[in-house]
């Protein structure tokens, strides 16, 4: 009970800090939130299927631009696709396509579910880094299907001016719905199940688990919310293109989550924020910075040079990332016992 | 005489060229400790995977309380109620004892994943019944005061009783044990035999056992099936076993003249 009403209580703060947020910051700051809050959401998804359920999968890139498409599609009035199509007239089915943005975004995650779903008979029957290699080709199959069906997705030209409705206040609440679902899945029976699959499939078998089902239970839910994540970018962004959802997407977030810890959420969730942030934060080392009296000269990438660099320093002192497999009260309740102890 | 719970009729296993199991046939009775005992390599684990339906036969049957449940899936099996052990033990390294056995839970709570996210009342009732059923589990085995520790931070004796009472937790009737004494020492291997004893008269349990241990062995199995190669050479109790040349001659190797 006392829990819960912390839980409640931690909620309606963090509401209200990004209601406060979306209110006071202004928009270059808002624009940096909106990025944390688009990449928390695909970093902590990504994290259900990577992190807890340990199925090595590479796939965030492909959900997340089906994502992107379907909301953008739903959003663009027709007239406006008709104007924008500029290789081939829509198609029918594109220019029918409409919805208010909510249904728009879910619609993203309802069809990268969809898919998921698909994905996971094949992949999932067999043991092994069969997913990685699946998923690695689908990103791919998905880019070359947007950039060459112009009918549908307006080819390399991209669709553009998509309503913005994406908010600070829309993306930062569905982050925290995000962080808040994924909790409640790892502390229940089908979290408790995830890892299991994780540390000992043979072992989790034979206490009754169906891992086929657990497995693709994970990789249906990580798809959801990356599709939606690609929803709010689309909305967010008001233009994307097929390049934006290259491997390089999926990379970034495989930096954040192992930088996180693995199967650790509010490790995930403090890692985006220190990569997304620092992105911005170390922008000052692109600049002519001087030194001593010497002047370095603008150097535009040096700040790549030095995060790189920062990466590797943090993955040298913490092999499992900054909270290992643990959420941060667990690591403080250790933290407290071990100093009683003494 | 009872009817038997598990009925092992005619199984064969080939793996390619390999016959690792040749026409075995034996039958468990309920409430009976019944040991599967040879040298190392003579199938004793590949009996166990063929019942958990970790391997299908290449011929024969498995019969559980008389129905047939060869080339069952192995999670269903965990649900017909037979469950089992490893013989290096598997815990789960990256939870805690409880987490542990709260796993051997799963089938047990009915609580939706839409209930589980949305935290709905049944969520709580489940999770509070199964916590307190497995501190139960835990303080019959004494080891409750490492509820919170690491599993993987036990003692080898200890993290035995941590896969046994996982198991129990799936509520079997069958339970399956792969070498539990394997590695212990002479005081650990008595408090297994007590605790092994004393479950299978609180849960009404059926055991089958593997093990080395003759004196183990001896002092818990009211029948034993030996297998040499994958053939059976005998069945009996226990204390003709240790007598009977061809077991003997199994384990030493034969006696030359020379």
């Amino acid at each position: 009970m006392r829990n819960a009403i912390i839980k409640l209580l931690l909620i309606i703060a963090a509401v209200l800090l990004i209601g406060w947020a979306n209110r006071h910051y202004d928009s270059y700051t808002l624009s940096i939130l909106n990025n944390i809050g688009i990449f928390a959401i695909l970093a902590l998804s990504y994290n259900l299927i990577n992190g807890v359920t340990g199925q090595f999968s590479l796939e965030p890139n492909g959900f997340v631009a089906i994502g992107a498409y379907f909301t953008a599609l739903f959003l663009l009035p027709a007239d406006a696709k008709t104007d924008m199509f500029a290789l081939v007239d829509p198609a029918p089915l594109v220019l029918s396509m409409h919805a208010g943005f909510i249904p728009a975004v879910i619609s993203g995650g309802i069809a990268a579910m969809f898919i998921a779903l698909l994905l996971s008979f094949p992949v999932f029957r067999v043991r092994g880094d069969y997913l990685a290699i699946v998923t690695l080709g689908f990103g791919f199959i998905i880019r070359i299907f947007a950039l060459n069906n112009p009918a549908y997705t307006n080819g390399a030209m991209g669709l553009n001016d998509i309503p913005s409705t994406a908010d600070f206040l829309w993306i930062g609440i569905t982050a925290l719905i995000t962080f808040v679902v994924m909790l409640h899945i790892v502390y229940s029976r089908y979290g408790r199940a995830m890892k299991a699959v994780r540390d000992d499939e043979d072992a989790a078998t034979a206490m009754g688990i169906n891992t086929f089902k657990i497995k693709t239970i994970a990789f249906m839910t990580s798809a959801f919310f990356e599709g939606v994540g690609g929803g709010l970018l689309a909305s967010f962004l008001t233009t994307i293109t097929p390049d934006q959802f290259s491997f390089l997407l999926t990379f970034q977030l495989l930096i954040i989550i192992v930088l996180g810890g693995l199967g650790s959420m509010s490790g995930t969730l403090l890692a985006t924020i220190l990569v997304m942030g620092s992105m911005e934060w170390l922008r000052f080392l692109d600049d002519d910075m001087v030194i001593f009296g010497w002047h370095t000269g603008a150097h535009p990438g040096m700040r790549m040079v030095v995060f790189s660099i920062l990466l590797i320093i943090m993955m040298l002192f913490a092999r499992k990332g900054l909270f290992g497999d643990k959420e941060l009260p667990e690591l403080l309740r250790e933290k407290f016992r071990k100093k009683g102890e003494q | 005489m009872s009817e038997p719970l598990l009925e092992v009729r005619n199984v064969t296993m080939k793996f390619g060229g390999v016959t690792a199991i040749d026409d075995l046939s034996f039958k468990v009775e309920k409430g009976q400790i019944y040991g599967l005992i040879g040298p190392n390599g003579a199938g004793k684990t590949t009996i166990f995977n063929i019942i958990t339906g970790n391997y299908l036969p290449t011929e024969g049957q498995i019969l559980f309380d008389g129905q047939d449940i060869t080339g069952t899936k192995p999670h269903k099996v965990v649900d017909k109620g037979i469950a089992r052990t490893f013989q290096n033990i598997r815990l789960f390294k990256s939870m805690t004892v409880l987490e542990n056995v709260l796993i051997g839970f799963h089938d047990r709570i009915r609580y939706s994943y839409l209930e589980a996210i949305l935290r709905f009342p049944r969520f709580h009732t489940y999770e509070r019944r199964i916590r307190a059923e497995a501190m139960g589990l835990l303080e019959e085995f004494g080891i409750a005061s490492f509820a919170d520790t690491n599993a993987t931070a036990l003692s080898y004796g200890n993290q035995r009783k941590v896969e046994i009472a996982r198991a129990l937790a799936t509520q079997p009737r069958l339970l399956l044990l792969d070498e539990p004494a394997a590695g212990m020492n002479p005081i650990e291997t008595e408090d297994l035999s007590r605790i092994i004893h004393k479950i299978k008269a609180d849960y009404d349990l059926t055991v089958l056992l593997i093990e080395h241990d003759m004196k183990f062995v001896n002092a818990m199995c009211d029948r034993v099936t030996v297998l040499d190669y994958g053939e059976k050479i005998f069945e009996g109790p226990p204390a003709e076993a240790i007598v009977d040349e061809r077991v003997i001659s199994a384990y030493l190797g034969e006696f030359s003249n020379a």
